[in-house]
């Protein structure tokens, strides 16, 4: 059973949507409560990274999350901006994130590698993961998946990279800290490649 | 690497998909639905669906439809069509669609491109121009239209396609009315210009008959979206209805023999 954190933001509906076709089962938490007894956890998101912080915090399953993530090592995957606020803080906005991988989101258009490149960064692109990354087991190596971004995860500590897309440079597009894991792209629009990746994350 | 997106537009009147010529004549085709089950299983890049009544006639985007089509599209989605406000949009957005493109309403007031992308941010909002060069026997250049073409804008297309893009448009797709359903290729003269105009992502659509005018096409812009109706609906000189798109090693060679010959960076 997967537990889909529906805060307000993301395409939840695409998720069931994908588990569905999968024969897994999954299921929408609105509040704390919803997420009893879950034993993994999506987090999607999209739009700014503040507004997706103060939305989660208004939900009431923040400390929940915070406990079964942190305590009970529940394995979560945070989407797209549900991957960003993984990280500390973000150039997008002043708040916090959840930190629960050590990082920080970085504005592409920051970065003069960037300069003639357009903005955001859209598309399909190939994703390199680390050959240990459980999320691309079985995957083919020109895997491609589907981006919708102006914001990259930069982490602390190299070896919570896990996969890597090339867009002006190489940015950090999968990362992973224990039972922490978080993509950049959306699985649950890329077709069979994301098919995989879901279904490997329910097989953890 | 980054790859050009190859993205079938599927045009909506009264209910059914329909093709048209130079904006006339709608040509019933299918049903939208079954469109998005068939380009899910060829695994499209991306897809658009544009509902050309709506803004024409003044009404409310078709939600039921809209959130009917999300359901079953495994591809991002760009929907557009009486897109008129923030509201509308985050609606839209909220029924599981990625992007949602406006025109009319963006080109008589500019400031619902900034609104827009506030509401549900600059990634998902696409600017849709209609374009056609001149006509006259003197007229030089290209002119903007809206309501499928029957209304033309006094502003020059390129500067408002900046505008645009300065207002917080996440995409703008440059649709050539022209060329709209001639499968004669695309007006590659349009799209250079603009390319060479924005910085932002961009999209064709108008004009590709076979998958040699979408390597013209990034030949001649780069990584780029290259939009197409009547030739993913089309076969054959009859205009026969079928639904394709290129399998995944056609679309790999599209790109390959297309950028090799790009030149820009």
């Amino acid at each position: 059973m997967i537990h889909i954190v529906d805060y307000g933001l993301g395409n939840i509906q695409a998720f069931v949507n994908m588990y569905k076709r999968l024969g897994i089962e999954s299921v929408r938490a609105r509040a704390a409560v919803d997420l009893d007894g879950a034993a993994k956890i999506i987090l999607p998101g999209v739009g700014a990274f503040d507004h997706a912080m103060e939305l989660l915090a208004a939900s009431d399953m923040r400390e929940r999350l915070d406990d079964l993530v942190l305590a009970q090592r529940v394995p979560v995957l945070g989407i797209c901006v549900g991957m960003q606020i993984l990280a500390n803080s973000s150039e997008e906005g002043a708040g916090q994130g959840l930190g629960w991988v050590p990082g920080r989101v970085r504005s592409f258009s920051g970065n003069p590698a960037f300069a003639s490149l357009p903005m955001p960064h859209m598309g399909w692109n190939d994703v390199v993961p680390v050959p240990s990354c459980p999320l691309f087991r079985g995957l083919e190596d020109d895997a491609r998946f589907y981006f919708l971004h102006s914001y990259y995860f930069e982490a602390a500590d190299l070896a919570h990279s896990v996969a890597r897309a090339e867009y002006g440079f190489a940015f950090d597009c999968v990362v992973n800290k224990g039972n922490v894991f978080g993509v950049q792209f959306h699985p649950e629009k890329s077709h069979h490649w994301g098919a995989a990746l879901l279904k490997n994350f329910a097989e953890l | 690497m980054l790859r050009p997106r190859i993205i079938p537009c599927l045009l909506v009147h009264q209910g059914g998909l329909v093709k048209t010529v130079e904006f006339k004549n709608p040509k019933y085709v299918g049903d939208p639905i079954n469109a998005v089950k068939i380009f899910n299983e060829k695994e499209a890049d991306e897809l658009i669906v544009l509902d050309i009544d709506a803004t024409a006639n003044g009404v409310e985007p078709d939600y039921r439809m809209i959130a009917n089509l999300a359901a079953e599209c495994r591809m991002p989605l760009c929907y557009g069509g009486g897109v008129r406000t923030p509201e509308q949009a985050k609606k839209i957005i909220s029924l599981g669609v990625e992007k949602v493109a406006i025109s009319a309403a963006a080109v008589e007031d500019t400031s619902l491109v900034s609104r827009t992308a506030e509401a549900v941010g600059r990634q998902s909002v696409v600017v849709v121009l209609d374009i056609r060069k001149k006509k006259g026997l003197f007229a030089k250049g290209y002119e903007l239209l809206t309501h499928n073409g029957s209304k033309a804008s006094k502003t020059d297309p390129f500067e408002l396609a900046r505008r645009m893009q300065d207002a917080g448009a996440g995409e703008v797709v440059i649709n050539s009315i022209d060329h709209d359903g001639q499968m004669k290729g695309y007006d590659l003269e349009l799209c250079t210009k603009m390319r060479a105009e924005l910085r932002i992502p961009m999209s064709f659509l108008g004009g590709a008959g076979s998958h040699r005018d979408i390597e013209e096409l990034l030949t001649a812009c780069g990584v780029v979206g290259a939009s197409a109706g009547s030739l993913f609906v089309f076969k054959g000189s009859y205009r026969a209805v079928l639904i394709n798109y290129p399998t995944p090693a056609q679309k790999d060679e599209i790109c390959r023999a297309g950028l090799d010959g790009y030149s820009g960076k």
